[in-house]
């Protein structure tokens, strides 16, 4: 799934604005952003709801939306929360669905129908009608939606919105099973360790604008790496690292630890702070070169404030 | 994927009870002419005076009734809520991606309200007759012209008169469809379309708007009646349906093209 220059504006706002997304095939690529940030409007978009005010994109290697009879079926997707009729039962809402477009054989119906209910663990609760669910069951049936029939690609606006502990760990570990079967995912999510412990590769969207797009590693590697001390005297500790010559250099002494960033010198730099350190008479009880977490470094990307941007 | 559209409009309580309630219409009737006996002849609403000599009357009179807004207004209810309906669900968002094709959904959608409609003229039509053999004798119909049909000539000209409404009021329905795609609230596309049959039957009735009436959808919806002439006079219900057809392209096309661009938000 690739997308160039994909613009979108509300009047004068731009919602989405010049974001070139890459996602590789096999990929479990995690879409992070704060609220308001243009993730739905994005996949909106993706799926040919909303049409774009520039740019272009393809899904599963076809030009959209001219493919979209050809690439959607292979795609499956949740949007901004499950929709359903709240006057049918969960299975018949599967049904209405599975007639309601292409290669949607009467014969295997039933079976795929369970199938899905199965996988997503809502087979006890398939008879009650949708008005009947809760935030969770909801969550559940809308991702038994898209999982209908086989998908090579699978977009998934938060997927674990309101779920228990036991649904979330469930869904995470069924979004690995369809990665290991080389299915495509792109999910949106705000969980950031649920993001850092299933994804392979990240984008970070803030105000429209796509910030930054990679591996997790790489995202990683972008963030400063810092080498962090465990000391008996900071103050004496820090004015050594200072004198070193590294940059932000930070003192805490109540938890007796040093810290400071490491620029190019990286492992070199950190093994001459010790040898500094304790050549200094500062004894050292521990020392890590530290990466910030995804946390971290999406804090770093789009700022701290609690107040949507927006 | 239309056998589904058909199965899920008529699963739904509302149109279930629309349905019923048409059916109860003509019986009302009837059981009113039974127990207070009918009009003189030639007073009320038209067929209402034939019913106590026969009860296919009471179909006919049940029609008659129902034509200017009873009908029109559940047909309004259901091509409103036609598309507006899944978009205030959020669910036409996964009937978008599943994906049905835009063109086609809106196709199936209008399939399912030409379905509806007929069948509603249909209730009206088969609890007319439903009551009228109950509380009255039936026999061969005296038709307008002063000829007699069989019984069961009477019969069918009452049924094709049944489905000659339910066409006459897809001009509406291809307006209540348009509306559909316009507005996100299926009540406000509801309350909207059944706002033109209001404002039709009042410019109908203004003898200064003369000029306007033939164009208006409602304007032939009593030229049922001529089915019941010997030899059959297709003139007021050839132009009735043939304004449909010209309302039917108007309003469609101007569904498909505001649905098949518009962007999907709901
Ligand atoms: N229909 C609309 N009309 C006008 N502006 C809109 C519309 N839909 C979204 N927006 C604006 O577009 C921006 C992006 O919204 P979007 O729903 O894509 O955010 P998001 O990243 O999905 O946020 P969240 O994390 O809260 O789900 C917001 O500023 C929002 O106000
Ligand atoms: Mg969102």
């Amino acid at each position: 799934m690739v997308t160039e220059g994909l613009t979108k504006r509300f009047g004068e706002l731009a919602a989405v604005d010049g974001v070139d997304l890459s996602v590789p095939a096999g990929a479990v690529f995690g879409f992070l952003g704060p609220n308001g940030s243009g993730k739905t409007t994005t996949i909106r978009m993706l799926l040919g709801l909303i049409s774009p005010t520039a740019g272009s994109w393809s899904l599963l290697g076809r030009e959209m939306p001219a493919a979209a009879e050809v690439a959607l079926p292979r795609v499956g997707a949740l949007v901004e929360g499950p929709a359903f009729y709240p006057w049918l039962s969960g299975r018949d809402n599967l049904a209405r669905f599975d007639a309601a477009g292409p290669d949607g054989q009467r014969a295997s119906r039933a079976a795929r129908i369970e199938a899905a209910l199965a996988r997503v663990g809502l087979t006890a609760a398939a008879a009650k009608r949708y008005r009947a669910y809760s935030l969770g069951m909801r969550q559940r049936l809308g991702l038994a939606c898209a999982l209908l029939r086989p998908r090579e690609l699978l977009i998934l606006d938060e997927p674990t919105n309101g779920m228990d502990p036991q649904g979330t760990r469930e869904i995470r570990n069924l979004i690995r099973d369809l990665a290991s079967d080389g299915t495509t995912i792109f999910l949106s999510s705000h969980l950031l360790s649920e993001i850092e412990q299933i994804c392979t590769h990240a984008a970070v969207m803030s105000q429209g604008h796509l910030l930054a797009q990679g591996t997790l590693a790489e995202l990683r590697a972008a963030g400063e790496a810092r080498v962090r001390v465990g000391v008996d005297d900071p103050s004496r500790a820090g004015e050594i690292l200072a004198r070193l010559g590294l940059c932000d250099v930070h003192v805490a002494p109540a938890e007796g630890v040093v810290s400071a960033r490491l620029d190019a010198g990286g492992p070199a730099d950190a093994a001459r702070c010790c040898r500094e350190l304790v050549e200094g008479g500062v004894e050292v009880s521990s020392l890590a070169t530290v990466r910030p977490s995804l946390e971290e470094l999406f804090v770093a990307l789009t700022g701290e404030g609690f107040d949507v941007a927006r | 994927m239309w056998r589904a559209e058909l199965r899920h409009l008529f699963r739904r309580t509302v149109v279930r009870v629309q349905l019923v309630v048409l059916f109860l219409v003509p019986v009302l009737l009837a059981v009113a002419v039974k127990l207070a006996g009918g009009p003189a002849d030639g007073q009320g609403p038209s067929f209402l005076d034939e019913v106590s000599h026969n009860g296919v009357f009471a179909a006919l009179a049940g029609l008659t009734v129902c034509i200017p807004f009873f009908l029109p207004l559940t047909v309004a209810v259901v091509a409103g809520d036609s598309i507006a309906g899944e978009a205030s669900l959020g669910t036409l968002r996964y009937l978008l991606t599943r994906p049905s094709g835009r063109a086609r959904l809106l196709a199936v959608k209008a399939l399912a309200v030409v379905v509806y409609s007929v069948a509603a003229a249909l209730a009206v039509a088969l609890g007319g007759l439903a009551a009228g053999a109950a509380l009255f004798p039936v026999g061969p119909v005296l038709g307008l012209s002063g000829t007699s049909f069989s019984l069961a000539d009477g019969i069918g000209r009452t049924l094709l008169a049944a489905v000659v409404v339910g066409l006459s009021l897809l001009g509406l329905a291809a307006v209540g469809m348009f509306v559909s795609t316009l507005i996100g609230s299926p009540v406000g596309a509801m309350v909207i379309t059944a706002g033109t049959v209001v404002a039709a039957l009042v410019v109908d009735s203004v003898p200064q708007l003369a000029f306007a009436h033939p164009w208006l959808f409602s304007h032939d919806w009593l030229a049922f009646g001529d089915l019941l002439r010997s030899p059959v006079t297709w003139g007021g219900i050839g132009r009735d349906l043939l304004l449909q057809v010209g309302y039917v392209a108007v309003f469609g096309a101007a569904a498909w093209a505001r649905f098949t661009t518009r962007d999907v938000l709901a």
